[in-house]
């Protein structure tokens, strides 16, 4: 077990992903001493997940957007950074302690400046049936290939939307993989509203490569578009798959159903420091205000990365350095000249096209509010109707709910049910999410054992303040 | 100007419980709470409902609510998910021993019975995962545990479907008494009573001090951590002489441990900021008592805003100075229990200038001495 070398830090950084990896990068080489904390067993977070690990070497099949990572972490093992995986950050303060968990014993240390770079996590997919075993995400197949080169086999059907939906798709394939299905719910209605922004994304470095990678899949798979209804069947585990497309059902049999619809920020450790978020109503979750530096609103905060709103890879590495640029800045460090204007054109580049991808993949409401018996709550088992009942009873937003069902008190800590029921709640009020508003969220923000919370170190200030009596 | 038989400040379990009483006896009052009904301590305590270990001042008034809890589901319509496996106090030493018998005896040469010293056999009998070295303890057989919120939420919506007017998110402002009225404002309307409640516990100092009343008090932020599901092992909750702790397995299996650790509490922001090195003094405490709770996880972890006064008693009942102004707030941490009662006493004193139950080490004269 490797505890950090010192309880002082000039810029903790946490996650180890495209920003992380960046603002860290930036914090130790302009000489900051600095702690970069990351939960996984390697550097990478989840676009470069075992980067430096996986079996699949062959790099045309997790492709060149995966193995550009190669020289981000080769800087950063040269930068100086103190760098430890298996570290799990489970509380961050507004007087920026941070408590780590790491081999199963916890550690606390100070910052000067914090860079929470904790990325995104998949949107919550809640359709009948989506507890069965046999159904997974996307992201989570992606990261069996990733860490393992496992791929699925028996009848495979991938349904949802999005980039990563088509990306996992075409590494199935490359890896000798076959998908029966592919059910695209990307709403027909969709594409009128994108296409007034398309112009920047056809100068886009995501476009080209997006519309060869579509291109590959399809040549090897039945897709069906405009899918408007989804369940997954069977008794105890998976056995098929209804959907309905253009009002015409149909019962696929299934041993694997992945879904996908997009990715949303992972705000559980911002939201719990104290950090305020707002509803972003194009990419329908809850994004952290931040100024132009990523600075949050705690004090000496910042939040980079797809943390503080989707972007993508490209963007999380420039908005990792620019926050690390404002972090030296404000610790009265020297920026060398040119960095930060290079980060910020670079950003310029990365984010062209984005509103017309969020407005193409933005997710049907069906597929986001539940209806039923349908469950929202996998923690606690609660289901859609439940919370509307709640409605009825007189929970005003989540935090009612909460206390009435306890959901998002499970160990998922709401990140599987919050958008659903923040949505569900403004749906069933007849409101918007932005005042229906969020669980409030609390350290820890992973779950701790109670041995490990026992064993807590002494505080060290107090031991400080008896020996100097 | 809305006039109506009485004005509570603040939407807590005593608020909502004080509301539901006086429309009981036919009054109609109107009750206002800035944020939302149970935003607070009600909604987020430990929910024990314990009559164990009061002050003897607050006794008359604990065993009063508890006959209340007893019928709480014909009162509410709703449960409030109350079970009475009793509350044990484990006695970790001798020491702890022998204040519990110091104590019992007290209590029964005043006359109270509900508090029963039990061996160590007992507690054993009764709590088999306790830790061996326990030396006996005291048991309260009718105590338990409810959901806080639901019960908070219980008491308002009562209230509201037997005429009490709620108003919620709506900030109380220029209390003022004219031509003999109570007047309150609230943005965009203003309510005026012959009777005014402040119910509003941690920021009630702050009104009693208007009203020229100051009070010694403090806005605190009580600790819970709640687990993952473990095996059932524990029905009675469970609480400490020496060290802090308070601890209740649910029927879902989760376990909450409490116990009044403080965080921080900013009565301004409603923010409350977790002690990790008090926390972790809980943990260490179960960790001693339960070993069937170690490899358990912590899940979640919060506090709630409190008003704990400097002798840790509540302030309940009339205003010294003003006529029409009644008290409720600075439960200190264990208000819960006594909301329904609390609340019957005071619609007896709004309603009949009296009430049967010995409220008088609870009053304001204990700051403000009558002259």
């Amino acid at each position: 077990m490797s505890r950090p070398m010192h309880e002082t830090y000039d810029v903790v950084v946490i996650g180890a992903g495209p920003a992380g990896i960046a603002a860290a990068t930036t914090a130790a080489g302009n000489g900051a001493r600095t702690l970069l904390l990351d939960e996984n067993a390697g550097p990478g977070g989840q676009v470069w997940r075992a980067i430096t690990s996986t079996p699949v070497k062959q790099p045309s099949i997790l492709g060149e957007d995966y193995w550009a990572g190669r020289s981000e972490v080769e800087a950063l093992r040269k930068s100086g950074a103190e760098i430890i995986h298996g570290a799990t950050v489970w509380s961050l303060d507004p007087s920026l302690e941070i408590a780590i968990s790491i081999g199963g014993g916890s550690s606390f240390v100070r910052a000067g400046r914090v860079i929470v770079a904790t990325g995104a996590q998949e949107r919550p997919f809640p359709i009948p049936g989506w507890t069965l075993p046999g159904v997974m995400t996307a992201g989570a197949a992606q990261t069996l290939i990733k860490n393992a080169g496992l791929v699925p086999d028996g009848r495979l059907v991938i349904a949802g939307q999005g980039p990563l939906l088509w990306l996992l798709s075409a590494q199935i394939l490359r890896l000798g993989g076959k998908i029966d299905r592919i059910l695209d719910t990307t709403p027909r209605g969709n594409r009128g509203t994108a296409l007034p922004r398309a112009l920047p994304f056809l100068t886009s470095p995501y476009l080209v490569k997006g519309l060869k990678m579509m291109r590959e899949v399809r040549r090897n798979t039945r897709i069906v578009k405009n899918v408007e209804m989804i369940e997954a069947l069977g008794d105890g585990q998976l056995a098929s798959v209804r959907y309905s497309a253009g009002g015409v059902a149909e019962t696929l049999p299934a041993d694997l159903l992945l879904l996908h619809h997009g990715v949303v920020p992972n705000v559980n450790l911002a939201m719990a420091a104290g950090v305020r978020h707002e509803w972003n109503e194009v990419q329908l979750c809850w994004t952290p205000v931040l100024d132009g530096n990523g600075q949050s609103s705690v004090e000496g905060i910042y939040v980079a990365g797809d943390g503080a709103g989707i972007g993508g890879a490209l963007a999380a590495l420039e908005r990792g350095r620019i926050a690390a640029f404002a972090a030296l800045k404000a610790l009265g460090r020297n920026v060398p000249a040119g960095g930060e204007a290079s980060a910020r054109s670079a950003l310029g580049r990365a984010e062209k096209g984005r509103e017309f991808l969020d407005l193409l993949y933005k997710p049907a409401p069906q597929f986001r509010i539940p209806q039923g018996d349908t469950i929202v709550c996998r923690c606690e088992e609660i289901r859609a109707s439940d919370v509307l009942k709640a409605v009825e009873t007189g929970a005003t937003g989540p935090n009612q709910a909460k206390a009435y069902l306890r959901t998002g008190m499970g160990p998922c800590q709401g990140r599987l049910c919050g958008l659903t029921v923040t949505e569900l709640m403004a749906k069933a009020r007849g409101t918007t999410p932005a005042e229906i508003g969020y669980y409030r969220l609390r350290a820890p923000v992973k779950p701790v054992s109670l041995n490990e919370l026992a064993d807590l170190p002494p505080d060290t200030d107090a031991i400080k303040a008896v020996v100097r009596e | 100007m809305t006039r109506r038989d009485a004005i509570i400040i603040g939407g807590g379990i005593h608020g909502c419980s004080t509301a539901l009483h006086l429309c009981l006896r036919g009054l109609r009052p109107v009750l206002i709470e800035k944020d939302y009904a149970g935003r607070h301590a009600s909604g987020v305590n430990a929910g024990g409902v314990r009559q164990l270990m009061r002050d003897l001042a607050e006794i008359p008034l604990s065993i009063r609510s508890m006959g209340i809890w007893e019928g709480i589901d014909e009162l509410l319509h709703d449960d409030c998910a109350f079970d009475s496996h009793g509350q044990i106090l484990v006695a970790e030493t001798a020491e702890d021993l022998r204040m519990c018998e110091e104590r019992v005896a007290s209590l029964n040469h005043h006359g109270f019975t509900h508090e029963e010293l039990i061996p160590v056999q007992e507690v054993r009998d009764l709590l088999p995962a306790v830790a061996e070295t326990c030396t006996g303890g005291v048991i309260s057989r009718r105590d338990g545990a409810a959901q806080p919120a639901r019960t908070t939420t219980a008491f308002r919506r009562r209230a509201e479907e037997l005429g009490a007017q709620v108003i919620e998110g709506a900030r109380a402002h220029n209390v003022r008494r004219e031509g003999g009225l109570w007047r309150v404002d609230i943005a965009g309307d203003s309510f005026e009573a012959p009777v005014l409640v402040i119910a509003a516990g941690a920021w009630g100092g702050e009104f009693a001090a208007q009203m020229g009343e100051p009070v010694r008090m403090q806005a605190v932020a009580p600790m819970l951590m709640i687990t993952s599901r473990v095996p059932h092992f524990i029905d009675p909750v469970v609480i400490l002489r020496s060290r802090k702790l308070s601890f209740k397995q649910f029927p879902n299996g989760t376990v909450l441990i409490g116990g009044g650790h403080l965080g921080t509490a900013d009565t301004a922001s409603n923010r409350t900021i977790l002690d990790w090195r008090k926390l972790h003094e809980s943990a260490r405490t179960v960790f001693d008592l339960f070993e069937v709770m170690r490899e358990a996880t912590i899940v979640r972890a919060w506090a709630g805003i409190e008003g704990k006064m400097v002798d840790d008693l509540p302030v309940l009942g009339p205003s010294t100075r003003h006529k029409g102004l009644f008290y409720q707030f600075g439960f200190s941490l264990h208000g819960f229990q006594l909301g329904p009662g609390a609340g019957a006493v005071m619609a007896e004193l709004i309603a009949d200038g009296r009430t049967p139950t010995d409220i008088s080490g609870l009053s304001m004269a204990r700051f403000h001495p009558q002259t």
